[in-house]
């Protein structure tokens, strides 16, 4: 198929003014200027008059999944690079947007928060898990702190629904008195030790064999991809450019200032790096001639259970944890569906992101002493993260070895609790490393507030569809997302299946995208002129179709 | 925001939805079907095969031909639709049920209706579901995704396919994408014997060549970018026998490994759910545990046949009618799954009028008798050649199989049984 303008072919329904066969009339497009943000990497070009289709659609499509911003400011010298933005990244990139500086977000993958960020727990701790002497505890306690201003500042889903440690044994209440004691020693807001009684009365689906715990009203749970796209949206806004698919491997230094060079060749040079880098901060440093160290990844597997489920807690379940790990948990999240997990086990491989059989039955077991009531039939999926291990603390320091190179490493739980405060200490490390810091006096902390077709009232979403009827076509059935939440998300340069279905839920309900997932690709195609075959997962080689009839 | 009343709401203008619309409309009820797509006919249009209509219309018809004669005949009998209209929630509000939607078009809507029918369908059993380990690469699809992307937007979702599960579905996309130039490198089922028809085995599978792995597990998906092979591995006698695994190269996977009836809306309501069909719980007129809510076709129990649901329909139709009429039955006795029957629909009979049942068999059996049994006594049995748990039954039950009605008024209490021996 041919397309004739962007917009109207592949279009789900008839072109502006004119009727298909069935004599439905198509509306207007929305118009394209809308996603031309200043200081935005991703530009959908408008056509001019006389513009060949084809060229415009072929320029927006490179536009929209490279760094043809880079390109023109190629000479261009950074106050701050930031490799890897992942939700350190993006929190020192959003630090460091108040400032007047010239900071460049860079990720390798084709979107923001596609590593350790997106698959872990999303929960705010409590503060009680680690001892303050640990640097970890310390940014964890005041990290937890920030959340509700980020959330008010960033719109992302957050909310303080409190924590429970379940004790199942006399033994197990002796490790809840220590816990409750360094939750105390750390100045934990609320923290208290719970009988049977008070623990069955918060968590009513807790096993009947629970004899006590402990509660803790502060800890929060945070939709973590969500929250790296807010961040990543307030600091673009806020002049950081974000570059992706560009995947450091180099670095030298010139002149005062480093040159990193990307595998494709490109180049960016800039006064100070932070080193973000997640799983591969190991190899980063390494090609920085920095501190040799070694990232270990640990693997952590979940399942996601139907928003449906009878087994939903009201709080985040802990079980007593061990020397090693937290263990595994039962999270409400946000969006109402529920994750248990995750489990913990030693790999090799940086990019193994699968799940085994034997790993996944051990979470229903556990998860099933805890809550009896949860269900095999309730999964809707199963996923992998891999946890960033180096010893027992964060590596959030300064290089010895070399000049103007923050490490940030070995980010494991409590990592995205600790985020907030890890970008306000990055910015201290780079200060005390003779970075000038003067604040912009037109910084805007706030994002665009996304209206969502399922937090609204069928009254609202009346309003909404008057303002832009595209909120009247619901795409997403099991999780309620409209054509214009997708489109929205398109503009802001999410352009895989992937990137959209974190940014809207569209694809994460029940159905998995069973029934939507051919209208995401229609619209996909559309919005951006991309072809079929230019459609993907999440970039690389994840393409979705192979072919025409 | 626009208000409407209607007799009758029907939610899903697939063939159940519409037959239920018709029937309303023929015993002179107003009758609303609201479509979340932008036209009627459901997932039938995607269905370019034939095989359908032999019952309904006693001759061979294709998906979009089956949909088009029942549309023609709702429409002609002066059915209302909403089509690209989302239904959102259901309520009850004063005594009367209220269906809330959303469209483009006209923005939000609120429609009071004395009867509902649901008639949502039902979805797909993805990956998640049956629980497959691995990475979790692209290129791994339900069975009806990749059929509406073949056969309605033209594309193919890969080259090297393998098909997880042996429903029917599954079974016709082998065909449709064998036809297309695509390898399909076999079709993997867990159980001993395939869950999709038989003739569709035959002119699916058989008649290209295509292997069946019947008693094979999926036990791994693996591919980083895009899926590179899946491992399969045999299940002898209960036990999986990973000494045995080996590994099909493929770019794609498909999915046909069972429906799930659509009750999010019905649950929002507080219909009840039948666990072993997953949809709502009915009695004899075809009417949930919420007054004036009845349920038809894929959302009450998954069928075999459109054939099947088109008469299912009808009949929720014309019991919807009835109860819209002030009509109810005076008793209702309660079934019961004997033996080898995994469930029945509907959970009630009116023992005086006839009533149609459906059930499914638990177990592959060759001359097996169905028997319908009161307080322990056999009032009616049927012999069939072959039941298996793939192939839906049917049986009617009418006044003249309950004798003695006088003592059944008497005792309520009665116990009727359907069983497979």
């Amino acid at each position: 198929m041919k397309f004739e303008a962007p917009g109207a072919a592949y279009s789900l329904k008839p072109a502006a003014g004119t009727t298909d066969w069935a004599g439905r009339l198509g509306r207007p497009a929305r118009p394209v200027e809308a996603c031309e943000k200043p200081g935005s990497v991703y530009i959908l070009k408008k056509p001019a008059a006389g513009d060949n289709i084809q060229d415009v659609a072929a320029t927006t499509r490179k536009a929209a999944r490279t760094t043809e911003r880079y390109m023109t400011n190629r000479a261009e010298v950074y106050d701050v690079a930031i490799i890897g933005a992942g939700v350190c990244g993006a929190n020192i990139a959003r630090k460091l947007s108040q400032y007047e500086l010239r900071v460049a977000l860079l990720e390798k993958e084709i979107d923001v928060s596609l590593g350790t960020s997106k698959a872990n727990s999303g929960i705010v701790h409590g503060g009680f898990h680690d001892n303050k002497k640990y640097l970890k505890a310390r940014l964890e306690l005041k990290g937890a702190l920030m959340f509700e201003r980020l959330h008010e500042e960033l719109d992302f889903p957050f909310e303080r629904c409190g924590i429970v440690v379940v004790a199942l044994h006399e033994d197990e209440l002796r490790t809840i008195e220590q816990l409750y004691l360094q939750g105390v020693e750390n100045g934990v807001i609320g923290i208290e030790m719970c009988s049977r009684e008070r623990m069955l009365e918060l968590e009513p689906k807790l096993s009947p064999d629970t004899m006590g715990g402990l509660y803790a009203p502060s800890g929060g749970i945070v939709e973590p991809y969500r929250f790296v796209f807010s961040l990543v949206e307030s600091a673009r806004k806020n002049g950081v450019d974000l570059i992706t698919e560009f995947a450091a491997a180099l670095a030298r230094r010139k002149d005062d200032e480093w040159i990193l060079t990307a595998l494709d060749g490109r180049e960016i040079r800039a006064r100070y790096v932070v080193n973000s880098a997640g799983l591969f901060a190991d190899t980063l440093s390494k090609a920085f001639g920095a501190e040799d160290f070694t990232i270990k990844p640990r693997k952590g597997e979940y399942y996601l259970l139907d928003k449906m489920t009878r087994a939903k807690p009201n709080r985040v379940v802990f079980p007593v944890p061990t020397a090693v790990s937290k263990g595994m948990l039962i999270i409400p999240t946000v969006e109402g569906t529920v994750l248990i997990g995750p489990t913990a086990s030693a790999v090799e491989d940086k990019e193994d992101f699968s799940t085994t059989r034997q790993e996944l039955e051990k979470i229903l077991q556990s998860a099933r002493i805890m809550i009896p009531s949860i269900s095999e039939t309730d999964v809707i999926t199963s996923f992998a993260g891999l946890r960033p291990t180096c010893g027992e603390d964060f590596i959030v320091e300064l290089s010895a070895k070399v000049p103007h190179l923050v490490q940030v490493a070995a980010i494991q739980s409590p990592g995205l609790t600790a985020s907030p405060a890890i970008g306000e200490y990055v910015k201290d490390l780079l200060k005390k490393d003779g970075l000038r810091l003067v604040e912009k006096p037109d910084w805007d902390p706030y994002v665009d507030k996304v209206r969502r077709a399922r937090d609204l009232s069928p009254w609202e979403l009346d309003e909404m569809v008057a303002k832009d009827p595209a909120y009247g076509d619901i795409v997403c059935r099991c999780e309620r997302v409209s054509e214009a939440e997708i489109v929205q998300a398109i503009r802001a340069g999410h352009s895989t299946l992937d990137g959209i279905k974190y940014v809207t839920r569209a694809q994460m309900g029940r159905c998995q995208g069973g029934f939507c997932a051919y209208k995401i690709i229609k619209i996909l195609m559309r919005e951006t002129g991309m072809s079929y075959e230019e459609v993907t997962k999440r970039g690389g080689g994840s393409y979705v179709l192979r072919g025409e009839l | 925001m626009k208000q409407l009343k209607f007799d009758a709401v029907v939610i899903g203008g697939g063939a159940a939805g519409m037959s239920a619309a018709a029937e309303l409309r023929s015993r002179g009820y107003s009758a609303l079907v609201i479509e979340r797509e932008e036209e009627l006919g459901g997932i039938l249009l995607q269905c370019i095969h034939n095989g359908f209509g032999l019952i309904e219309f006693n001759e061979e018809l294709s998906g979009p031909e089956f949909a088009q004669r029942i549309e023609e005949r709702a429409v002609a009998l002066g059915i209302e639709t909403l089509c690209g209209t989302t239904v959102l929630e259901i309520r009850r509000e004063g005594g009367f049920n209220v269906v809330y939607g959303v469209s483009s078009k006209h923005g939000g809507l609120r429609v009071e209706a004395r009867a509902v029918v649901l008639a949502m369908g039902c979805r797909e059993r993805n990956r998640g579901n049956i629980r497959i380990p691995g990475s979790r690469p692209s290129g791994v699809y339900t069975a009806g995704l990749a059929q509406r992307l073949v056969n309605i937007d033209g594309y193919l979702p890969g080259k090297d396919v393998v098909i997880i599960g042996s429903g029917d579905i599954g079974l016709i996309m082998a065909r449709r994408l064998s036809w297309s130039g695509c390898k399909v490198h076999g079709v993997v089922e867990i159980l001993p014997y395939p869950s999709g028809l038989t003739r569709n085995i035959v002119q699916c599978l058989e008649d290209f060549g295509i292997p069946l792995y019947l008693s094979h597990l999926t036990t791994n998906i693996r591919g980083k970018d895009r899926v590179k092979a899946v491992e399969i591995t045999p299940v002898e006698n209960g036990a999986v026998r990973f000494d045995k695994s080996f590994e099909i190269p493929c770019d794609t996977v498909l999915l046909s490994v069972g429906l799930v009836p659509e009750n999010e809306l019905s649950r929002g309501l507080g219909v009840e759910i039948n666990p072993a069909t997953n949809g709502p719980w009915v009695d004899s007129r075809l009417m949930t545990n919420v007054p004036g809510v009845f349920a038809c076709g894929n959302v009450l129990h998954v069928h075999d046949l459109v054939d099947y649901v088109a008469e299912e329909a009808r009949r929720a139709g014309a019991c919807a009618a009835q109860w819209l009429a002030g009509d109810s039955p005076s008793r209702e006795l309660r079934l019961k799954t004997g033996s080898n029957v995994r469930y029945l629909n509907p959970a009630k009979v009116d023992p005086d009028r006839e009533n149609k049942i459906y059930l499914r068999s638990m177990v592959v059996k060759n001359s097996a008798v169905l028997e319908v049994r009161m307080d322990g006594k056999v009032v009616k049995s049927l012999k069939k050649a072959h039941v298996q748990p793939s192939e839906m039954l049917s049986l009617t039950l009418g006044p003249k199989d309950f004798a003695d009605p006088g003592q059944m008024s008497a005792n309520q209490a009665v116990q009727v049984e359907i069983a497979i021996v």
